[in-house]
């Protein structure tokens, strides 16, 4: 019955939740699909867990049901755990190999979670695990992680590469135009070898 | 007709610029404050625009103009209609000349609110109109059509978005940016804007007898729409009929609320036309009373029988387990999601590596060891985490709640701690009451220059008006002076050992005193190119105690009985001030 095609995207405040968001919002408009979505700002942003909703076609609420999701990009690893029942059984995740230890295992002296732990407990998800730092490096910025992770889901989205591509060019600071294209093709290259 | 994806609150600025908006004022609260910022920060500057210092001063210079002949825009929180309720109760009364929309955001679910108040019974009390968007397109054209509404009504109009829609995303189509502005007037009448008794008594009876008027105009402009497809009926409101019409099944009447007070007779004429009536709506049952006044012999259900909470929020799959439970679907269309992963650490908002709250309270907690510490309203009431905030109730209460403990015989210290937005905002009071009536207390002004944690607004200790111009240089420390403080202090949270020295001084004084810990938002600051060096732990030099893990910055880590600092830093440099073994320093030190 859903008609909607739906996209969660989660992270760690400060991450680009919010640019992610707008790429993918921006390619609907280009190909004239409707979209809905739905964020998290405010106080949450400080470092908190966050996540953005985006239903392609959608053209209801914003707000995606747990187990509805038809792919999950997580910009960390403790977050991709954290929503991964928000994806249906056949869902696809693509996840940053990206690490970011919440301060409150260290208060609370926690067991360190080390991204082995964390890939092993993942793995009957069967992620598309992208090195988004690595390639934003290689792109050119660090910054443009958020673009490498778009670049990587772009593969299973009904968008088109050229709709994404440019949305980027709209979304992005002009000076960083080519940089970002760069870092959506690396990270589109990146999960040419994932199911 | 431009189609661009935006946000709600986007939206909703788009539409006051489309409208012609001539006067803008707002008190920056999620999830309201993005219709200011992107009024102030984009698109045309050829109208009036302030962030006010709060919600009350907000409402009146708005309601001032439009009774100067303007259209008005005033934006705040739900909880800042609280703060603005003096002169809503009364504007209903006088009545406007020109347009007069006050925008109220409630947040259900509280996501980042102290409660979850619901504006529409504002509009109920004060007998004015209000409208109830149900999605960003609707919210749009909503505030475009409530400027023309209230100059037709003669009437302030409450607009009450929802977090669902100020913060949702969405394709909207939107209309050409107006430019016919209007310069007010003010036309003298006191019978209208002088509401001694002689003159209120007249004006209530006038505002009784524009209901009708109200219920009819709102009819007419098509609010409210439904559809008839069957016995069995939903009737909702706001982002819930959104998620109603993502589950509905196609032999279920349906009906959307957009506008109150809602029209009876189109509500009796849906309502009896179906044995059984659902209602849908988050947070108080505006709906509901209205439609058990007229059901007669229709049964209802909704949050008076237990079929709908009563707090929180709603999204598809609750209201799909709601249908199921009035008998209108079977299952619930959804799937039965996994279990979320309760063994992850949590990962709740924290303050920033390097921000100033931190080191105060570190510091505050040092001196004052057994005290009580009322708090208020902003990023620091995640000094919550570090055991430093004891109450918070609404902006401006740590330093009358600070006072009441302190009278009420509690003979601990009492050290309460407010920023410097909500020290304008509703601090001054406080404390003029509490150094007037002798109390016995400390108040730290968290004096970070900026109004953070709503998206770095400013106010009048930045320097600068809402759209850049530079403003007055405004002295805490004279108005402190002027309450009636003798003891008032300034000092840098990142030099820990002043501001230590500091408190100390202000614990052995009696009477109010007043410590002002004044540094830039970290955040501001980085924005302004201020780089500092980044620090790390010289591994030999660390014994593993843990001083600074407890300090709780999100830049150091802990691992393998060894303290190490990583590129979260910011360079504030108080960690290296609070090592016991003098381990930490700036980084590449020889």
């Amino acid at each position: 019955m859903k008609e909607s095609y739906d996209i969660l995207i989660v992270g760690v405040g400060g991450q680009g939740t919010i640019l992610t968001s707008n790429v993918l919002g921006e390619a609907c408009l280009i190909e004239g699909k409707s979209v809905r979505g739905a964020e998290t700002h405010g106080m949450a942003q400080r470092g908190g867990s966050v996540e953005t909703h985006i239903r392609i076609n959608g053209v209801h609420g914003p707000l995606i049901p747990a187990g509805e999701a038809d792919i999950v990009i997580a910009l960390e690893l403790i977050e991709a755990l954290r929503f991964r029942h928000y994806s249906t059984p056949e869902g696809v995740m693509v996840v940053n190999r990206e690490l970011i230890v919440p301060a409150s295992v260290y208060a609370k002296k926690l067991e360190v979670p080390t991204m082995e732990n964390i890939l092993e407990r993942l793995s009957d998800s069967k992620p598309c695990v992208i090195d988004a730092n690595a390639l934003a490096l290689q792109a050119g910025s660090a910054l443009t992680q958020n673009i490498v992770m778009v670049g990587a889901a772009s593969r299973y989205l009904p968008l088109s590469e050229h709709a994404l591509r440019e949305a980027v060019r709209r979304c992005v600071p002009e000076k960083t135009i080519d940089v970002n294209l760069a870092a959506f093709a690396l990270g589109r290259d990146a999960s040419a070898s994932c199911r | 007709m431009e189609k661009r994806y935006l946000l709600g609150n986007e939206a909703i600025a788009h539409a006051c610029l489309e409208s012609s908006v001539d006067f803008v004022t707002g008190y920056p609260g999620t999830p309201s404050s993005e219709v200011i910022d992107t009024l102030r920060s984009h698109g045309p500057t050829d109208f009036y625009l302030e962030w006010s210092v709060n919600e009350k001063v907000a409402f009146e210079n708005a309601l001032a103009a439009a009774w100067c002949g303007q259209r008005a825009l005033c934006t705040m929180k739900h909880v800042g209609l609280n703060v603005a309720s003096d002169p809503l109760m009364t504007s209903a009364y006088t009545g406007i000349t020109g347009g007069f929309v006050v925008m109220s955001a409630d947040d259900p679910f509280a996501h980042s609110s102290q409660n979850e108040q619901d504006s529409r019974c504002y509009a109920r009390f004060a007998r004015l109109p209000c409208l109830d968007p149900h999605g960003v397109q609707e919210a749009h054209d909503m505030i475009r059509d409530a400027f023309s509404l209230s100059e037709e009504l003669g009437l302030p109009v409450l607009f009450r978005p929802t977090t669902r829609i100020c913060h949702s995303k969405s394709d909207v189509v939107l209309g050409e940016v107006g430019s016919e502005h209007r310069k007010g007037e003010f036309v003298r009448d006191p019978a209208k804007y002088v509401v001694i008794p002689a003159h209120t008594r007249v004006l209530h009876r006038k505002l009784n007898e524009k209901q009708p008027v109200i219920v009819k105009t709102l009819a007419q402009r098509g609010y409210n729409d439904a559809e008839i497809r069957g016995k069995t009926a939903v009737i909702a409101g706001g982002i819930s009929a959104s998620y109603v019409q993502e589950v509905i099944p196609p032999d279920v009447s349906w009906a959307r609320v957009g506008a109150y007070p809602v029209d009876e007779e189109w509500l009796r004429n849906f309502v009896r036309q179906h044995n059984k009536v659902l209602v849908i709506e988050e947070l108080h049952p505006i709906i509901e009373e209205a439609v058990r006044e007229i059901a007669g012999k229709t049964v209802i259900h909704g949050k008076k029988d237990g079929f709908t909470p009563w707090e929180g929020e709603l999204n598809p799959a609750s209201v799909a387990e709601i249908f199921v439970k009035a008998g209108y679907l079977a299952s619930s269309p959804f799937r039965k999601p996994g279990t979320a992963d309760m063994t992850l650490p949590s990962r709740p908002p924290i303050l920033c590596a390097g921000c100033m709250h931190r080191a105060t309270f570190y510091a505050i907690k040092k001196v004052f060891r057994d005290a009580v510490y009322p708090s208020d309203i902003g990023c620091y009431t995640l000094g919550l985490q570090l055991g430093v905030v004891d109450t918070t109730i609404c902006m401006g209460a740590s330093i009358t709640v600070a006072s009441g403990i302190n009278h009420s015989g509690d003979e601990r210290d009492v050290v309460c701690t407010i920023g410097d937005s909500t020290f304008l905002h509703t601090g001054i009071c406080g404390l003029l009451n509490a150094a007037y009536n002798g109390a016995d207390m400390t108040v730290v002004i968290l004096d970070n220059r900026v109004t953070a944690m709503t998206g770095h607004q400013p106010n009048p200790m930045s320097g600068k008006r809402a759209r850049g111009e530079p403003s007055v240089p405004i002295s805490l420390e004279a108005i402190c002076r002027a309450c009636g403080v003798q003891f008032v202090e300034t000092a840098d949270p990142y030099d820990l050992t002043d501001l230590i020295e500091v408190l100390r001084r202000a614990k052995d004084q009696k009477g109010v005193r007043v410590i002002i810990a004044k540094q830039p938002c970290v955040i501001s600051a980085r924005r302004a190119g201020v780089k500092r060096k980044p620090l790390a732990v010289d591994a030999e030099l660390c014994t593993g105690c843990s001083a600074c893990i407890r300090f709780g910055c999100p830049a150091i880590e802990f691992d393998k009985e060894k303290s190490s600092i990583g590129p979260l830093c910011s360079g504030c440099g108080v960690c290296a001030s609070i090592c016991p073994a003098g381990a930490i320093g700036p980084e590449g030190r020889p």
